[in-house]
């Protein structure tokens, strides 16, 4: 704590070889506010905070043949309001959207919340459904991995010492296809999901499936994908059949605890209720798309 | 003893310098250091939103943005919301008229994130300010009357 | 000249000019503009920041406390304990007060303070707390009251034994009392009944949530004099109670409150202000302690949780033949949970005359309760509303015919003791019977309930002054808390006394040691009494400004009448004098005669009962058992507003301060005895976006014993609200709740158990 020193570098590499430098003492900051709770709480103690935004790109969303990339840091509110972006990815924004306040999303950045690494972090989900590839660099030079081999525990990530991300390449966007996210909460908003579920999936012309991913939040140690649920809707036309298979799926994947914010048995029951759920909005935007 | 920081910040318009902690949030170096109080501290986490402001016309809680970040920005607090001395923003206005406070520990938040608001999108649904605002707890009025005045507010803006 | 006690002047046909109006408050401005000074708002040079440390274990002896290396740490300019404060004996009020404001033999918490530190900055005090070692001696604990109660529980006390207890009354234990409270004959009354519904109902602890942490400063000054600026309902109850634990005089102590960020009951008794003067003694500096949120959490009082069982019986035409009820009550570590309340005011506005209710109160290791809007009555209606729903169901009749058939009127002798004068319950169950709420079809897939209210509402003693400048404009010193309103309402009534406009008075909220005492500003007793002791001293000038008049014209004073604001000549006989406003008086005579002032200072008493009728409508998810409230109706008797647009306010305010409590507010514990959710995200009360608008129907059945027929509005909003909430959600899936809160998880299993029975609406 009497060392603490706060630092903004405006290179990646610079930024990796202060955070490699500082081990387990460094912390990434991008719009703070998980890192902000966690100082003003006490449960981290960190030597150095990194900055990243000064980092050229890593605010900034851009296209490419239909395929999105965004920085780490970018803040919710700016992918919200990124209109390309917002109707493309749907879902993500599903996610997104549900990211504390207008004032957390006025900072917070899916890199954030997906290094957090909470089991119940809502872009996450929406992020590995979409099948989002991170873009990391470190010390040892830069690396691609999809979203959800990042998260490994709760507040634990693969990536390695220096290691951070930079921004995240989205696919391109098949026809017919349309994701969700919906997550399951007391309230409507200020929360955290007691249940999340990101559902992505393409249907052909006449309206098969022909992909699918289903992601769960909340409901084990780390998000999951869940290649059951994918299956179950996979070949169908996403009926009610169809979708209460997804369901069980679900369920049967689930792994949760049971804590303040909801027992075990109550969220693998609802963890099928809201894939579905998800998966039917997701039907209904691949079918307008 | 940690090394503190020399900051240079715009609050309202007005210049600022002063020597702040790594960590330090920028609620705290307002209140504390700059004595611009009008700006609440309600949970320190994000979750009440009494400490909103605008930064660099964002709006944010300044309980999670470090104080060392708001170097060269431009922050916009409740102490800078009355357009001149002697009138008042219509927001302030309709909330004084219609009773949208009560104790008023939430009110310069709420005024700041409103105007936010209107700014962005100058007709909103109920639906929406209620949305809009779910990052601003109050716990005297019920709402019911923050979003009138905000509905009522948005209205005369709207007349010019 | 009588006293208001005695004359309340009502004329239920005045021509009000200010009352019933709806001014700006005047204390609204530098709220809306930030300049408004709430506690952790102020600053005095070479100030200190104090930091209290607390205990992580629920129930610990206190072996030991080692400040030394916290005192080594450069920076640190004092540090506090136990050994700090004066012994004060266990069990009486001021040990008990003194021990929640620091543990001493033990920590009896999570949260308890066992030590405090002022430092120059916050990061040295931050750093000095993590330097004090403290050796705990690990106790077994308990958290549930109903468990606390059991043979062989963890006993918190070796000390206390029951009053009032029936058995084993030389035994330990952690029941505080037994209290019985008895009408007529329950046993007879239930053999009379033709319907008999009997439920158990419990109730998880809510937090009073208001949005300011508490916050003050203590300065003290090397002859023993004590400044204390902090936010409070109570400044009067804070000095005489800082006086009793610190031994300090009631004269050395002045209290100033602060704007008020809520309080809700919550600032009735403090926290780190005694800590803030001890270490302010030793620092020779003043010293602000502010309290963070997870503070507030686990170190202040959150309302009384509760388990108990309703018993209530009817005839087949509605007729309510006898109550019981058999109620715990958790105060936390020590004594003081109001619970009294309950008895008193639970089954209060039905004429029952058989009732026989048992109440305890049980320590157990929580955070000492604190009071919240109308203490401990409105999660026992819960059970009581959610069972007279019932047997109007069984009987097949109308809710609010139900409620009419048994509701007391004017005249009623309550359960205790007391006869009541008008009343407005009758009006306000007529007018929600005529509401377009209630006479609106319930919407496909939604629930409707009602439920009603009873408070009493409160005067007690209180002081201020109305002074009249000499320009004849008008500044009145109260010593009670503006909880949010009361200023402008105390303004415009005597700005209608006195016949002027209201801008032309300004409420002042003074120090102690600027008046005589003043009760808690608590129990919807503020606008009513203050009310009264202002109207009583506008009078006491106006009698002044008469016989000012009287000598200017050289007239008998009963020749001069006070009339809307001028004093004039009684009639033409008296003589042809041009009429003087209060601003010609005072401008003539001010400087001859002295100033015009009224003081009063009375036990205030004539507080007129107050009720309210709750129409609610809600939808429950069917699949995740979450509810969203979609209409709500509040009918409420308030005598007569003062200010209309205020005391609307405080009915929305309460309503939804009572479905956050309905719906998901409670502390949860885990099996260390640790709270787990000292925070606004896992403490969940309502946002905006959860709620719909609130609308009110005022019922002005005015109290005689004011002289504008004012009653206590604060209280009443909540009582009915959670009671209301459940039976909304019992009609729409098709069994009543009895748990609070209402959350997902309880839901979607009722909804599983109504589709297993058979009974799901849906």
């Amino acid at each position: 704590m009497d060392d603490l020193r706060y630092e903004a570098p405006d290179s990646p590499d610079a930024a990796s070889s202060m955070l490699a430098e500082a081990g387990a003492g460094g912390r990434v900051f991008a719009g703070g506010t998980d890192v902000m709770v966690q100082i003003h709480a006490e449960l981290i103690d960190p030597d150095v905070i990194v900055d990243i935004k000064k980092i050229p790109g890593i605010m900034s969303i851009s296209e490419s043949g239909g395929a999105y990339t965004f920085g780490a840091a970018t803040a919710g509110m700016v992918l919200m309001a990124h209109e390309g972006f917002a109707s493309t990815w749907p879902g993500i924004i599903d996610g997104v959207a549900l990211i504390g306040s207008i004032q957390v999303k006025g900072r917070a950045s899916v890199g954030g919340n997906v290094c957090n690494a909470s089991p119940a972090a809502d872009s996450t989900p929406a992020m590995i459904a979409a099948g989002a590839i991170c873009n990391i660099v470190g010390p040892n030079g830069s690396r691609e991995a999809p979203v959800e081999d990042i998260v490994t525990g709760p507040g634990k990530t693969s990536l390695a010492a220096g290691e951070f991300i930079l921004s995240f390449t989205m696919p391109a966007r098949a026809p017919h296809s349309g994701d969700a996210y919906l997550r399951l909460t007391p309230r409507t908003e200020m929360d955290i999901a007691v249940v999340g579920a990101g559902v992505n999936l393409t249907l052909d012309d006449a309206g098969t499936c022909t992909a699918a991913r289903v992601s769960l939040g909340a409901v084990a140690p780390t998000p999951l994908l869940v290649a059951e649920a994918a299956d179950a809707l996979i070949g169908t036309k996403v009926d009610e059949a169809a979708l209460a298979k997804m369901g069980e799926a679900c369920s049967a994947a689930c792994n949760p605890i049971s804590d303040k914010r909801g027992t075990k048995e109550y969220r693998i029951k609802t963890a099928s209720v809201i894939a579905q759920r998800a998966a039917q909005i997701a039907l209904e935007r691949a079918r307008e798309n | 003893m940690t090394k503190r920081s020399h900051i240079s910040l715009s609050v309202n318009g007005d210049e600022y310098e002063c020597l702040c902690e790594p960590d330090q949030s920028l609620v705290d170096v307002l209140r504390n250091e700059l004595e611009l109080t009008g700006t609440k501290e309600g949970c320190s986490t994000g979750d009440c939103g009494a400490c909103s402001i605008r930064l660099d016309g964002d709006l944010v809680c300044s309980c999670l943005v470090l104080a060392v970040e708001a170097e060269g920005k431009e922050i916009e607090t409740i102490e800078g919301m009355t357009p001149k001395s002697d009138e008042l923003h219509p927001l302030q206005r309709h909330f004084l008229e219609i009773n949208g406070l009560q104790c008023g520990i939430c009110t310069p938040g709420i005024l700041v994130a409103a105007k936010a608001l209107l700014e962005k999108n100058p007709d909103p649904t109920e639906t929406e300010i209620r949305f809009w605002l779910a990052g601003n707890l109050c716990r005297c009025t019920g709402y019911d009357k923050i979003i009138r005045s905000v509905q009522a507010a948005a209205e005369e803006m709207r007349k010019g | 000249m009588a006293s208001i006690l005695e004359e309340s002047g009502f004329n239920p046909s005045a021509d009000l000019k200010v009352v019933g109006t709806n001014p700006v408050k005047h204390d609204g401005l530098d709220k809306v503009t930030g300049r408004a000074k709430f506690g952790a708002d102020a600053f005095l040079p070479g100030m200190l920041v104090g930091k209290i440390l607390r205990s992580p274990h629920a129930h610990a002896i206190i072996k030991s406390i080692d400040t030394s290396k916290a005192e080594a740490l450069p920076g640190v300019k004092a540090v506090v304990t136990r050994d700090d404060f004066p012994e004060k004996a266990p069990g009486s009020g001021p040990g008990d007060m003194t021990r929640n404001v620091m543990a001493r033999e033990k920590a009896l918490y999570d949260g308890h303070p066992v030590a405090a530190i002022a430092a120059t900055s916050e990061r040295v005090a931050k750093k000095a707390l993590k330097l004090i070692e403290v050796e705990y001696e690990i106790l077994p604990h308990v958290i549930d009251p109903v468990e606390a109660m059991k043979p062989g529980a963890p006993i918190l006390h070796d000390y206390i034994r029951t009053k009032g207890a029936v058995e084993n009354e030389d035994a330990q234990t952690n029941v505080t009392e037994r209290m019985v409270t008895q009408l007529g004959d329950a046993d007879a009354g239930f053999e009379d009944a033709d319907i008999i519904v009997e439920r158990s109902f419990d109730s998880a602890p809510m937090h009073q949530g208001y949005i300011e942490p508490q916050a003050c400063i203590a300065d003290y000054s090397e002859d023993g004099q004590v400044e204390v600026w902090c936010c409070t309902q109570a400044p009067f109850v804070y000095r005489d109670r800082l006086s009793a634990i610190l031994d300090i005089d009631c004269n050395k102590i002045n209290v100033q409150q602060s704007e008020l960020g809520g309080g809700f009951g919550g600032k009735t008794g403090f926290y780190g202000e005694p800590i803030a003067i001890l270490l302010s003694k030793k620092a020779s500096a003043a010293v602000k302690i502010v309290l963070s949120r997870i503070e507030v959490f686990r170190g202040t009082g959150p309302v009384s949780g509760t388990s108990y069982t309703i018993k209530m019986g009817c005839k087949k035409d509605g007729t309510i033949t006898a109550a019981q009820a058999n109620m715990v009550f958790q105060s936390g570590p020590y004594a003081g949970s109001m619970y009294f309340n309950a008895p008193n005011a639970m089954f209060t506005r039905y004429d029952i005359k058989n009732v026989d209710i048992v109440a305890y109160e049980v320590l157990s290791n929580r955070q000492k309760v604190a009071s919240f809007r109308a203490p401990c009555v409105p999660q026992i209606v819960f059970g009581v509303e959610g069972v007279v729903d019932e047997m109007a169901r069984k009987i097949k009749m109308d809710p609010i015919d139900f409620r009419l058939k048994n509701a007391c009127e004017d005249g009623h002798t309550t359960i205790y003791g007391d006869t009541w004068g008008p009343i407005g319950f009758i009006e306000t169950l007529k007018q929600a019977k005529a509401s377009d709420h209630y006479n609106t079809p319930v919407k496909p897939g939604e629930g409707r309930g009602i439920s009603t209210g009873f408070w009493f509402n409160r005067g007690g003693e209180t002081a201020a002054s109305l002074n009249l400048a000499p320009d004849g404009t008008v500044t009145i010193a109260i010593g009670t808390a503006d909880v949010a309103g009361s200023r402008i309402s105390i303004s415009m009534m005597a700005a209608e006394e006195l016949g002027i406009p209201v801008d032309q008075v300004r409420v002042k909220m003074v120090d102690t040691n600027s008046l005589g005492f003043n009760r808690v500003t608590a129990g919807s007793r503020t606008t009513f009494s203050v009310g009264m002791v202002i109207v009583d001293s506008a009078r006491k000038c106006i009698a002044e400004l008469r016989r000012r008049a009287a000598e200017a014209w050289d007239v008998p004073e009963d020749g001069v009448i006070f009339e809307d604001g001028m004093v004039r000549p009684a009639s033409a006989n008296v003589g042809d004098f041009e009429p003087m406003s209060i601003a010609d008086i005072c401008k003539k005579t001010t400087m001859s005669h002295g100033a015009i002032s009224g003081h009063t200072e009375m036990n205030v008493t004539g507080a007129g009962p107050g009720f309210a009728v709750n129409i609610v409508d809600v939808k429950v998810d069917e699949n995740t058992g979450r509810t969203d409230v979609t209409r709500y109706t509040v009918i409420q008797d308030v005598g007569k507003a003062i200010h209309p647009q205020q005391v609307e306010g405080q009915i929305q305010g309460g309503a939804i301060q009572g479905v956050g409590w309905a719906l998901n507010e409670e502390y949860i514990y885990g099996e260390d005895g640790r709270l787990q959710n000292a925070g606004f995200l896992d403490y969940r009360m309502p946002v905006a976006s959860d709620v719909p608008m609130v609308d009110t129907i005022m019922v002005e059945v005015p109290n005689p014993a004011h002289p504008f027929g004012l009653r206590g509005v604060g209280e009443v909003p909540v009582v009915p609200t959670m009671a209301a909430v459940g039976n909304a959600v019992g009609d729409a899936i098709g069994i009543r709740p009895t748990s609070l809160p209402m959350s997902p998880p309880k839901l979607l299993a009722i909804i599983e158990q109504a589709k297993a029975e058979g009974v799901y609406k849906g």
